[in-house]
């Protein structure tokens, strides 16, 4: 447990890092899965001491059906922006909201974070230092901010604090 | 080749070039740099998708076997995208950069700066 451990200290990155190496070049060959295993363990010894200690995906089933959740967004995002884009400029009316987090730790609030740049409407600007809120700008706002506050909390930072469990 | 093979991917590489010129389109309509990040940051997401799919599909046609290097490429573009969008709205707020005047909330951009909570503003101020 302790050669693992002291050889492989980030394990899930290094299998993902022979994974993405294979696809990179396309080959299953003893060549490059040598050359991707050498890879695959000397960049997580070089950067296990730059980790920070982050929450553990508690339900991956959740993961990867907020995943496709955020996919299909992605799909309705682009087409409401196209047509914002193209239509008359009068119908945008552009404003900033403050979202407040109740997530905490780092990997989650960056995940939240950029689902909300990637979903319709909204672009994330900043955390606050005490990561306590989200500053977010809206294409267009509708008549309550308040409703994209709670979209957003409801439809996103809830499933994230599901699938992390905090 | 296939007609419906081809005319799948002639369909995938329309819309995303579609989707690709909407988000360009975006960037010389839209009014102020908050306005503008929607644009590249969503219709080109869509848009690369559709062509790197294309891609995809043609390449696994040609070759017997299935390509996976744009999956690869989507990968890293939609981790990409946001990182680059809130880098540059950092900038931005950071450099007072000009708004469109009916933006709402702009006493928040003062704030954000700083990574300080909002401040409630009075409604009567307003």
């Amino acid at each position: 447990m302790s050669m693992n451990s002291r050889w492989l200290p980030m394990p899930i990155h290094s299998l993902l890092l022979l994974v993405v190496w294979l696809m990179l070049n396309g080959s299953l060959s003893p060549g490059h899965l040598i050359l991707g295993s050498i890879l695959a363990i000397c960049i997580p010894l070089i950067c296990a001491p730059l980790q920070v200690p982050q929450p553990k995906i508690a339900r991956p089933y959740r993961a990867i059906r907020y995943i496709l959740m955020v996919l299909g967004d992605i799909v309705v995002a682009n087409i409401q922006v196209a047509l914002l884009v193209v239509g008359p400029m009068r119908r945008i009316n552009p404003g900033f909201v403050a979202v407040p987090l109740d997530l905490q730790d780092t990997l989650p609030i960056t995940v939240l974070a950029s689902t909300v740049t990637m979903t319709p409407g909204t672009v994330s600007c900043e955390v606050t230092e005490d990561r306590k809120w989200l500053y977010v700008h809206v294409l267009d706002m509708p008549g309550d901010e308040q409703e994209v506050v709670k979209h957003i909390k409801q439809r996103y930072e809830a499933a994230i604090k599901e699938i992390f469990a905090c | 080749m296939n007609f419906w093979v081809e005319l799948l991917i002639s369909v995938l590489l329309l819309l995303g070039g579609v989707f690709v010129l909407v988000g360009s389109i975006g960037l010389i309509r839209l009014k102020d740099l908050y306005v503008r990040l929607h644009a590249p940051t969503k219709a080109t997401t869509l848009g690369l998708g559709g062509i790197l799919l294309g891609s995809m599909v043609y390449m696994s046609h040609q070759h017997g076997y299935l390509s996976i290097h744009e999956l690869l490429i989507t990968l890293f573009l939609v981790i990409t995208a946001p990182v680059t969008a809130h880098i540059l709205a950092k900038v931005a707020l950071h450099h007072e950069v000009a708004m469109m005047k009916r933006t709402r909330n702009q006493h928040h951009v003062d704030t954000a700066r700083s990574q300080l909570p909002p401040q409630e503003q009075s409604r009567d101020k307003d």
